[in-house]
């Protein structure tokens, strides 16, 4: 035997074990290949062959904007028939991706982040599936989804996705994800902020498929119902979401049929690198630098501690690099970790919402941008960590960048939008569940969730409870609609505070209260997940001051209801009046941080929160007095943040301003800040310090060392520190058990006392 | 060439500076933090975001907690203008939050003209106007007048 032969006979052998080892894998679980990859598949001869026989950009354009309709049609379907109460307030999202699985069309109307996300289960379908002889893609197949570890923000939205044909041929994919809400988590409305594993997450689906001949599997549907509190929900919207994809279907075909297969794949792909392309060109013209941002998300949901998230943003030539090192490590068995994926369709969100919005609607927008993170950091949380409450960490981080690109974009030339401070990033809305009055057992939320404050702009206030940050267009509903189907009541609902407002030259647009309490069930319940009630989660920009912080205000242990019947003159419509006043004799009032776990609430009791405000834009001294006297006449400040932040003076009968005696107020103010101001290196002397205070609970790097990783101290466990290579997941004590040992310290000094007392 | 980078602040290019946009003060080297020539001033948060919740009976109260989070205000040492409101945990060294490749700032402007206010702030979405409306009492006022 020769030489090569041997070699033959190697390489044979290593194919035989290769392929032995590919057949038998004992878990596909999610594939790193997929999962850290953002950018376009490659091109494939097809779309070669199609792009070099179509190349006429006003054909393509002509194309894409008759799929684009198609898309905005599905949305408008989606909307007014799905059964989820996201569903019926936008959101949701409908696309077209091209075979390889990349996003090429979105409904212009949603929220987009879900769809920049699908792209990877239907590469994990084309990866694994389509050659797999027990599932394989034919035509009428679709596919279901709602796994954040395969793609998504969190399961509790789902994803269904249907391949379409060309003469026995896959052309496209199209796609459907609806926030569904109820997913069977260890508690109702899909969002668990109570859960400590993956496992208590409730349905955890990995890409799988649930319709042949365009018929959903009714074994499968069984199942998943008999997974979810709500039956009739997950098989109506399993049901919706299959009609929506084969209009979608329906609409390529057309394309297809008026223009020829080879235009439309021209025109799916060509939009893909011509975004990039673009992209590439609107990023030559910022200027060249490092911008950075540190943020304190304030809590895990299950308690108080600062988990930082920092963001050092370098642009160089074409290139963007969002390098979010020295953030937090990942919390084990809390729920408010971000798989890199999810973080990444944010921020694609950011660049497609608040930076180019005239740019077609598909996921190539963010393919030159890199994104870099410690592994097991909040922000790339590895496999077995929750998620379900991801946003606790990934908004702050789309805040972190938001304020980043203001400070790029400010001097640049060419702008696509106005130069804007933060969006308000908390979802502020009562999750709810339990027995409606048409004996239904249900979970999920109020779509209030969407009445965030905008940020400030650089020449004009931001808009009052517009939309969420995560979707240009939805809706925040009609209570008097829901109501027909829940037993809750918002007894006060849609009602802006007064000072709830985040102060600047412009201010952010405000948020407004709501107030509910059940009505007529024997069995339900309210859950909050927010952050930002210690320490603002929505800062300013240039000057401009941040959003107040939020507390959840209960009164407990009263049926509010009884007193409106036998005495409505001791109701108070607000909740600061409510908590201030004190008006129902008997009830408990107290205030909380909205990291509320799933909680009974009688008839009559209140629960109480307020939607956040957008960051303020400046500073407050050059804000028009004029329009602080509007504000004051419109009622969304008080005269004494008249006087003491703006620094205006009028009339408080009449707000007939005294011009030169503010100009005079103002100046006086400048001076006394010149007088408690120190330079800056005198100030840091005293200011800086060398690690995290001691008794604060410190999660993430500290000054401009990324490296080094702070955690704790937290109830008794001392604090360590770590090497941002080799960071260790977080263990957090049951908060039941931090109280009890609090109580029982409490205990031993009161027997101590009085033993001491008894000697 | 002076070209804006924030609401307040813009850098000299020929004398490379961080220049006050409102009075001119040199603020400091353009290849320095813009920090470094301002006035600091940390500020207890409820000084800003006061407690609207009565503090005596409730932990939260829409105040944010000193403890945990302080105000850093940069002043203009010139006209006192209120540049940058930094929130940071007590102690946490000021970030370094702009720095700019000056050279290649140089390089971009060769051939760029100076931009408008509006330029600055953004184009305007379709339909709306530039005017930021006015209170009741001014427009009363002027017609009185
Ligand atoms: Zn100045």
């Amino acid at each position: 035997m020769g030489k090569s032969e041997n070699l033959d006979e190697h390489n044979r052998e290593q194919e035989l074990i290769s392929q032995f080892l590919a057949d038998n894998v004992l878990f596909l679980g999610p594939d790193p290949e997929i999962m850290e990859h953002h950018d376009i598949a490659p091109r494939t001869e097809t779309e070669d062959r199609a792009m070099a026989k179509e190349s006429d950009p006003a054909v393509l354009t002509l194309v894409r904007d008759r799929l684009q309709a198609g898309c905005n049609e599905t949305f408008e379907m989606l909307e007014q028939m799905g059964a989820a109460e996201g569903a019926k307030w936008g959101d949701l999202i409908t696309g077209i991706f091209t075979p390889s699985g990349d996003l090429a069309i979105a409904s212009t109307g949603g929220v987009l982040l879900f769809a920049s996300l699908v792209h990877h289960p239907i590469k994990f379908i084309n990866k694994y599936w389509a050659n797999e002889p027990t599932v394989g893609i034919k035509e009428g197949d679709g596919f279901i989804h709602n796994d954040a570890r395969y793609g998504n923000i969190h399961n509790t939205d789902q994803s269904l996705i249907v391949p379409i044909y060309h003469e026995g041929k896959m052309v496209a994919w199209a796609g459907a994800t609806v926030h569904e809400g109820e997913n069977g988590a260890i508690e109702p409305g899909g969002m668990p902020s109570a859960a400590e594993q993956v496992y208590d997450e409730g349905l955890k689906m990995s890409p799988f498929k649930v319709v042949e001949n365009y018929e959903l599997k009714k074994d499968l549907v069984t199942y998943l119902q008999n997974s979810v509190r709500s039956p009739k929900l997950q098989y109506e919207d399993m049901k919706v979401k299959l009609f929506v994809c084969r209009r979608l279907e329906q609409r390529v075909k057309a394309a297809i049929a008026e223009f020829g297969v080879e235009t439309v794949v021209s025109s799916l792909r060509r939009g893909l690198e011509d975004s990039k392309t673009e992209v590439k060109r609107r990023l030559t013209e910022w200027p060249e630098g490092t911008v950075r941002t540190v943020i304190m998300a304030d809590g895990t949901l299950r308690e108080n501690c600062l988990i930082k998230i920092q963001v050092s943003m370098e642009k160089k030539g074409d290139e963007l690099i969002l390098d979010f090192r020295g953030s937090s490590p990942e919390f084990a068995n809390r729920c408010n970790n971000t798989v890199l994926s999810s973080l990444k369709g944010m921020l694609c969100q950011l660049f497609l919402m608040f930076v180019w919005p005239d740019l077609p609607r598909n996921q190539a927008v963010f393919a030159p941008i890199r994104v870099i993170c410690d592994k097991k950091s909040a922000l790339h949380s590895s496999y077995l960590t929750p998620n379900a409450e991801s946003m606790m960490t990934f908004f702050p981080a789309f805040t972190a960048a938001q304020l980043c690109v203001a400070k790029f974009l400010y001097g640049c030339p060419s702008k696509y939008t106005k130069v804007i401070a933060p969006w308000h990033n908390m979802i502020r809305t009562f999750i709810w569940g339990g027995l409606t009055q048409h004996n239904e057992m249900v979970g999920n939320l109020c779509a209030d969730l969407n009445g965030m404050g905008g940020g400030a702009r650089a020449d004009r206030d931001g808009e009052h409870s517009v939309a969420p940050i995560f979707a240009s267009m939805a809706d925040t509903g009609e209570q008097e609609l829901n109501e027909e189907d829940v037993p809750f009541l918002q007894i006060v609902s849609k009602k802006l505070m007064r000072d709830n407002q985040a102060f600047g030259k412009y201010r952010g647009g405000q948020g407004y209260e709501m107030i509910a309490s059940n009505l007529k069930s024997s069995m339900w319940g309210f859950m909050v997940c927010c952050i930002g009630s210690k320490v603002s989660c929505t800062p300013g920009l240039f000057g401009g001051y941040s959003s107040p912080t939020y507390p959840l205000c209960k009164v407990k242990g009263v049926d509010t209801f009884e007193i409106m019947k036998s005495d409505p003159k001791k109701w108070e419509f607000s909740i600061v009046d409510i908590m201030n006043k004190k008006p129902f004799e008997g009830a408990k009032y107290t205030a909380h941080h909205m990291g509320l776990q799933f909680e009974l609430c009688n008839r009559g009791e209140l629960y109480m929160i307020m939607q956040g405000s957008g960051g303020g834009y400046g500073d407050v001294l050059d804000r028009d007095p004029d329009l602080v006297i509007k504000d004051l006449e419109e009622d969304l400040i008080s005269h004494e943040t008249a006087r003491r932040i703006y620094h205006v003076v009028y009339n408080p009968e009449t707000l007939v301003m005294d011009v030169e005696a503010t100009k005079k107020a103002r100046d006086a103010e400048r001076a006394a800040r010149k007088k408690r101001g120190v330079p800056f290196k005198q100030f840091v002397k005293q200011w800086n310090k060398p690690e995290p205070p001691a008794d604060v609970p410190y999660y993430g790097s500290w000054g401009t060392d990324s490296t080094k990783i702070y955690a704790g101290p937290f109830a008794g466990i001392p604090r360590k520190v770590m090497s941002s290579d080799a960071i260790e997941s977080i263990f957090m004590p049951n908060p039941r058990d931090v109280r009890i040992a609090e109580l029982e310290a409490k205990l031993r000094e009161c027997e101590g006392r009085v033993a001491k007392a008894g000697k | 060439m002076k070209v804006p980078m924030t609401e307040y602040l813009e850098i000299d290019l020929d004398r490379e500076l961080w220049m006050c946009r409102v009075c001119n003060h040199e603020v400091g080297p353009a290849r320095q933090s813009y920090k470094e020539g301002l006035l600091v001033h940390a500020r207890d948060p409820r000084e800003i975001h006061k407690p609207i919740l009565n503090p005596e009976w409730y932990e939260f109260t829409f105040a944010p907690d000193p403890k945990w989070v302080q105000i850093l205000e940069y002043y203009c040492p010139g006209c006192g203008t209120l540049v940058e409101a930094e929130y940071l945990p007590p102690g946490h060294p000021p970030v370094v939050d702009m720095e700019f490749d000056i050279d290649a700032l140089k390089r971009q402007w060769a051939g760029r003209k100076p931009l408008t206010e509006a330029e600055l702030a953004g184009p305007d979405m379709a339909g709306l106007s530039h005017q930021h409306s006015h209170s009741r009492k001014q427009k009363a006022h002027k017609h009185g007048s």
